[in-house]
């Protein structure tokens, strides 16, 4: 049997990553990408949680999370067609419009 | 006995007055301030009279003082400060001269100040000084004694610089406040540790517990706790009755209206200091060095101010500085344990010193304002009311009998000269300085009403004074003429009527005693008289005549200048503390400090600011690691029971 | 050395190496297929957990409708190769401690706190569907409607969002 401890590592470890792709591209797409990255990690630890109490909460709240998941990629990429539209550049850095 | 159950009513009736006034007088016709500030004041004085004759009703059955306490102002832990009021013979004495002068003087103001500006201002002040004067007298314990003592000190700064549009008028209250605040210094440090010694302020209290048997007379020479303490007191009375070394405010307080230089600087406030140490006097009999320090301090004033008044020319000058004289006289008195003969002393000189300010005002009301009297002259026959009060007042107080003051003065200098400690020279000194008195007294009736006149007719119009003035003046000249004839019985081997009223206050240890000091008595009486007609008769010579004012150099240079006195005040004392303050406590502390820790303040908060700006960068990149940051925090604080072990290795 | 752990540092290995590779690729669409294989990953990892329910509901929504979208998007937008543009230092500098303290801390907390936790169960006995069915409609029934109302309101804004500026 694989300890519990593996998979939750392993979704620390994907969570991470997640976070410097974050913090590191410059492509707003991408960006978007590294946050649907740290939440199949979270979704991971639900889920090795869940099955490690017996319970099947673990997979209930998986299926909550990928709904909104969806929902926010839907209106995400919307707002995102809009704003590249707008500023004709994929490159977050361009939107500095609040500088002080 | 209504009015002895209500002795609030007496000082009250003059602060409504004052309120009144103070608050609508400014649109009402004359009259009408006029009536209420009289009115105020009359009632008072016969509210007086009846609380005398009440209480005087009552002694016979009692014997002892009334003190009725109304109620509590002040307590704390188990200090009590209440107001209360209190009437013994002492309080009688003060009482009636505060009122009756007082009311007098109100009436000499209504025609005084006639065409003065701010009139009703003038009365307002006038009786809310009543009122404080009223509290000092009336007060059963030293706190109220002193909040009546800072009240006239006020009412003081109000009056002298009553003109204050005139920079040497509001410079004199200026300084007549300040110079009294540091008395008022010692005054409050002597309050101070009374209360530690005896845990009480009120008199009762105190005094019964300074006469127990237990409480020892400090000898001379050493600073016990009651020594202290009274030189204490005695600084505030310096202060407040212009004694050396703070007596420099007088003189330039004559820059207010004269009625005020009657009331205040003559008859009332300037007596507060002599009223307080015989109040004391219980305290003060048990420390001799204090008695000491008072009766030398007392008799130099005598002297000092005396030689001063010599040469000057302003006319109220001079009474200014035979003030200051005749209370060192008062403090000379109490000194050598005569209190009594003190506060003999300061009833007749209220009498003949509000009548001399009183028609020196009258004689400035008929030179339309002028002060100078080597621009007088002649003026005997033009002011014939005016001119024989004046000569009332300074026979008076040459202290020719019968009048007021040569039972006072004489009482005076026969008890300096039997005191223990350097008695012969401090009746020596008193002596010179009443030859002086006469001389410069009748120097100024010669200089101000007779010789040639040495004004311009045609400008300066020489008239009579109204009757609301001279009423008050012959009023108060009865007053001088007759003041001192309670002790006239003494002259011829009868009762001191004025000492025995005082002894249930003072005890009976002044009625004379023995032939043997009854002829001193009279020896001395002699020497008194010869002394100021020899005074009298210098100034005649010198002053009779036909006169000019001369060049001042020399001796009268310095007399004329006041020794300089004000100038050394100016650079040891005022020039130092300016320095002190422009440079120390401006610029260091409150421009370098306070300022510095507000605007520190200002400036670290913006300087912050600046800093934070700089998250908002605009980059969304920046954003992000922010966020970062954040989470990291967050999630910090809530693993830290998990992970802090770690972090310091093993078990903790 | 057992089967399953071998297969669990397998698929393990391969979602790290994905994610990395989704870091590292210059255009989006590299990296969109990147993060389709991560999740296929996990997918794999949840069947090994005995939850395959989820592990279905992973392809089928995720990789099937939402990278999708993500693909559909990066052709319509025609992106490109990613501009190198660097005007934050911040980000810089301190992504990569801050990134990998963050990581740390979870990583850290995890260790040292559920040493005591079972192993996930190998057969999906547990968490089979009608358990999750039986579960999501009666303990979370309430969640589960304003999910579908959250849906409803996704839609409505991305078409609102569609819109063409008249």
């Amino acid at each position: 049997m694989v300890p519990t401890n593996y998979y939750l590592i392993l979704s620390a470890v994907l969570f991470g990553l997640g976070v410097l792709a974050f913090v590191f591209k410059r492509n707003i797409i991408t960006i978007f990408m590294a946050i649907e990255l740290m939440l199949n990690a979270v979704n991971l630890a639900f889920v090795a949680f869940g099955q490690a109490l017996g319970k099947s909460d673990g997979g209930v709240f998986v299926l909550f999370v990928i709904v909104v998941a969806a929902a926010e990629a839907a209106v995400g990429l919307g707002i995102i067609i809009l704003t590249a539209r707008n500023r004709r550049s994929l490159n977050v850095e361009r939107v500095d419009l609040l500088k002080l | 006995m209504p009015i002895l159950e209500n002795l609030w009513i007496i000082p009250l009736l003059p602060l409504l007055g004052s309120a009144i006034n103070g608050l609508f007088g400014a649109k009402w016709p004359k009259a009408i301030v006029n009536s209420v500030a009289l009115g105020s004041t009359g009632v008072s004085f016969l509210c007086a009279v009846e609380a005398v004759r009440e209480f005087l009703g009552y002694y016979e059955g009692n014997h002892k003082a009334w003190v009725k306490p109304f109620f509590d102002w002040i307590v704390a832990g188990n200090f009590r400060a209440g107001f209360d009021l209190q009437l013994d013979h002492l309080t009688v004495v003060m009482l009636l001269v505060v009122t009756g002068v007082g009311f007098l003087i109100h009436v000499y103001s209504t025609g005084y100040m006639a065409h003065e500006g701010g009139y009703y201002r003038f009365f307002s002040y006038l009786n809310l000084f009543m009122f404080f004067m009223l509290i000092l007298v009336l007060a059963a314990n030293y706190v109220l004694l002193f909040v009546g003592w800072e009240g006239v000190g006020l009412c003081s700064y109000l009056l002298i610089g009553f003109y204050f549009l005139k920079k040497s008028a509001s410079d004199a209250g200026k300084k007549a406040f300040i110079v009294n605040r540091i008395g008022d210094f010692g005054f409050m440090l002597g309050m101070f540790l009374l209360f530690r010694t005896f845990h009480s302020l009120d008199f009762s209290t105190v005094f019964e517990a300074a006469s127990k048997p237990e409480v020892a007379v400090e000898p001379l020479g050493q600073f016990g706790v009651l020594t202290v303490a009274c030189l204490l007191l005695f600084v505030g009375a310096t202060g407040k009755s212009a004694q050396l070394p703070l007596y420099v405010w007088l003189p330039d307080a004559m820059e207010g209206p004269t009625p005020v230089s009657a009331l205040i600087h003559a008859a009332t406030m300037v007596t507060a200091g002599v009223y307080m140490v015989a109040r004391s006097h219980i305290l003060f009999t048990h420390a001799p060095t204090a008695m000491y320090v008072v009766a030398i301090v007392g008799c130099a004033t005598a002297f000092f101010a005396a030689t001063i008044g010599l040469v000057q020319s302003d006319i109220k000058r001079v009474l200014a500085y035979s003030t200051v004289s005749q209370l060192g006289y008062m403090f000379l008195a109490c000194g050598v344990g005569a209190f009594g003969a003190g506060i003999f002393h300061l009833m007749t000189h209220a009498f003949f010193k509000a009548l001399l300010f009183l028609s020196a005002g009258s004689v400035i009301h008929a030179m339309g304002g002028e002060q100078d009297m080597w621009n007088m002259g002649g003026l005997s026959k033009k002011i014939k009311v005016t001119y024989w009060c004046m000569l009332f007042g300074t026979i008076a107080i040459a202290g020719f009998p019968p009048f007021a003051a040569f039972f006072s003065k004489d009482s005076i200098l026969f008890a300096a000269y039997n005191s223990e400690t350097g008695g012969k020279v401090l009746y020596g000194v008193g002596l010179l300085a009443a030859v002086l008195t006469s001389f410069y007294m009748f120097r100024l009736i010669w200089l101000t009403f007779y010789g040639e006149k040495r004004y311009d007719e045609h400008h300066v119009h020489v008239h009579e004074s109204p009757g609301t003035m001279t009423g008050p003046l012959m009023i108060l000249a009865f007053l001088s003429l007759t003041g001192g004839w309670f002790a006239l019985p003494a002259l011829f081997g009868g009762k001191d009527y004025f000492a025995e009223f005082l002894s249930p206050v003072f005890g009976a240890g002044e009625a004379g005693g023995g032939e043997a000091a009854q002829s001193l008595e009279h020896i001395l009486s002699i020497v008194a008289v010869v002394a100021a007609t020899a005074g009298l008769l210098v100034a005649w010579r010198m002053y009779s005549k036909k006169v000019q004012r001369g060049t001042s150099e020399g001796m009268h240079k310095l007399l004329y200048n006041k020794y300089y006195v004000d100038e050394i005040y100016a650079a040891t004392v005022v020039r130092p503390l300016v320095w002190l303050s422009t440079n120390v406590l401006w610029k260091v502390v409150d421009a370098g400090m306070i300022d510095g820790a507000v605007n520190g303040v200002a400036d670290g908060a913006a300087a912050v600011g600046d800093a934070v700006r700089h998250t908002q960068s605009g980059n969304t990149r920046s954003y992000a690691v922010w966020v970062v940051i954040g989470a990291i925090v967050v999630l910090g604080i809530v693993f830290w029971p998990i992970l802090h072990p770690a972090l310091f290795g093993g078990v903790r | 050395m057992t089967a399953p752990v071998i297969i669990f540092f397998v698929l393990a290995a391969l979602a790290v190496l994905a994610s990395v590779s989704l870091i590292l690729q210059r255009h989006p669409i590299h990296s969109a297929l990147s993060l389709i294989v991560v999740m296929v990953a996990l997918a794999g990892l949840y069947l090994l957990m005995g939850a395959e329910f989820v592990a279905a509901v992973q392809i089928i929504v995720y990789g099937g409708a939402v990278m999708v979208l993500f693909v559909f998007v990066i052709m319509l937008l025609n992106a490109g190769d990613e501009e190198r543009t660097n005007f934050s230092k911040l980000a810089t500098f301190g992504g990569i401690p801050l990134a990998l303290a963050l990581g740390g801390i979870i990583a850290a907390a995890i260790v040292r706190s559920s040493g005591h936790l079972p192993p996930p169960a190998a057969s999906g006995a547990m968490s089979s569907t009608k358990q999750l069915s039986m579960l999501l409609f009666s303990e979370f029934v309430y969640p589960f409607e304003l999910t579908s109302f959250l849906i409803l309101v996704a839609i409505l804004g991305a078409i609102v969002l569609a819109q063409r500026e008249n």
